[in-house]
């Protein structure tokens, strides 16, 4: 259950990303995770739901986009998909892969924060 | 309600590579090398080190042992009858190790001379294997009563592995062990990775397990797993820049050019040792039984 570890980290990081726009709270986080990230979506979600408690995020939707793992071949020309269970032997040649191109993303892609109103007290929001 | 996106692209676990990345240079600069064990629980994996750091004292390597246990110091305690220095991190139940946890221990500890500092990771091949810990040999380990298919199970574990240890081949006849197909199955989730078998009883492997890390400690680059060739700085995961626009369906392609971010340059999501593939030193053993 290291999803509970992984939560916190997205929860601190999008609440600093929060924090440098000036926005009080967090809508939602988009989450990229890789096939082969080795994290379990479900279990992240739940985490995620504790791990927000009493930050910015308290509330916060997770959308969770699951990448599939593709692998170069190292052989032929082409790509394939890894597939589960996995295998990084190429299906048309049979040689193995080069490099896998997608399957191991753990990462936040974008957070959607409140649009500021501009209400007193809220700092501007600050690029730094 | 209005709302507005930015797009970060961070990744989840760059706080853990920044650190380890750092703890890497440190030890290099130390005179030493790290060696990530895993496995799962009952793999023999303790067994198996306190036989590696009994004949380093032999040979006269000077390791050293950070074992991690959710609870109980009988490890640590295991592994100190080898005569070479050992310390206990005790996880409090978490079901891994990372590298803050590592370096916590590693301010004064352990002696100068030491070349080789084993991690023994929690009995676990789930969660450890996304936690890179500052080491430059990642090892996992397992044992013959497991069952041939585990690599594929654990793709993540096995698939980043530099070496594949297998443990308790003294059981192998009794427990029906077939190693042709447990080496397809870590063939196909990590290509070209060395098999070492191995057993704590008779002792078969020892000194091999202590070459390969000796090997990784003058700098020999290890295997190279194809797992861990994902250029992720590719589709801009490297860099903890962001920009705040309207909702786009795709960030655009590729990082500008510098990390802005207020946050550490994340590096290398994967953060592996770097280097070339090389197999002229780590070779697959192929054992004649």
């Amino acid at each position: 259950m290291h999803e509970l570890s992984i939560a916190t980290a997205v929860v601190e990081s999008a609440d600093a990303a929060a924090r440098r726009h000036g926005a009080a709270s967090v809508e939602s986080v988009r989450l990229r995770v890789g096939e082969l990230a080795g994290v379990v979506a479900d279990a992240l979600r739940f985490s995620f739901g504790l791990a927000a408690e009493g930050t910015a995020l308290a509330g916060a939707r997770l959308e969770i986009e699951e990448v599939p793992a593709r692998a170069r071949c190292g052989g032929c020309p082409g790509d394939f998909a890894v597939g589960s269970p996995p295998s990084l032997e190429c299906p048309g040649c049979g040689r193995s892969a080069a490099e896998l191109l997608t399957g191991r993303e753990l990462e936040i892609a974008a957070v959607t924060l409140p649009e500021p109103d501009a209400p007193a007290g809220v700092p501007p929001p600050s690029l730094s | 309600m209005m709302c507005r996106t930015v797009d970060l692209r961070h990744a989840v676990l760059a706080k853990n590579d920044g650190l380890a990345a750092e703890l890497r240079a440190d030890l290099t600069a130390r005179g030493m090398t790290a060696v990530n064990l895993m496995s799962s629980p009952g793999s023999g994996k303790t067994a198996l080190l306190e036989r590696v750091l009994t004949r380093a004292g032999e040979r006269g390597v000077a390791v050293a042992a950070l074992t991690a246990d959710l609870a109980t110091e009988n490890d640590a305690r295991r592994l100190a009858r080898s005569g070479a220095p050992v310390k206990q991190v005790l996880t409090g139940g978490l079901c891994h190790l990372e590298a803050d946890q590592v370096r916590e221990h590693l301010a004064d500890w352990p002696p100068r001379a030491t070349r080789a500092l084993f991690v023994e990771n929690v009995g676990n091949l789930v969660c450890p294997a996304t936690y890179d810990l500052g080491e430059s040999l990642r090892v996992v380990l397992m044992s013959v009563t497991e069952g041939e298919d585990k690599p594929v199970k654990y793709p993540t574990a096995f698939g980043l592995a530099h070496l594949v240890v297998l443990t308790k081949t003294d059981l192998a006849q009794p427990a029906g062990f077939d190693e042709e197909v447990f080496a397809d199955h870590v063939e196909r989730v990590n290509p070209g990775v060395e098999v070492l078998r191995s057993s704590a009883r008779t002792g078969e492997g020892v000194d091999g397990l202590l070459d390969r890390v000796l090997a990784a400690c003058s700098g020999v680059t290890p295997h190279r797993p194809v797992l861990a060739r994902q250029h992720l700085e590719r589709h801009g995961h490297t860099h903890a820049h962001e920009h705040g626009h309207e909702h786009a369906p795709e960030a655009e392609s590729g990082p500008e050019a510098a990390p802005e971010g207020p946050d550490e340059a994340a590096s290398d999501v994967i953060a592996s040792p770097a280097g070339q593939p090389s197999d002229a030193v780590l070779q697959t053993v192929a054992d004649g039984s």
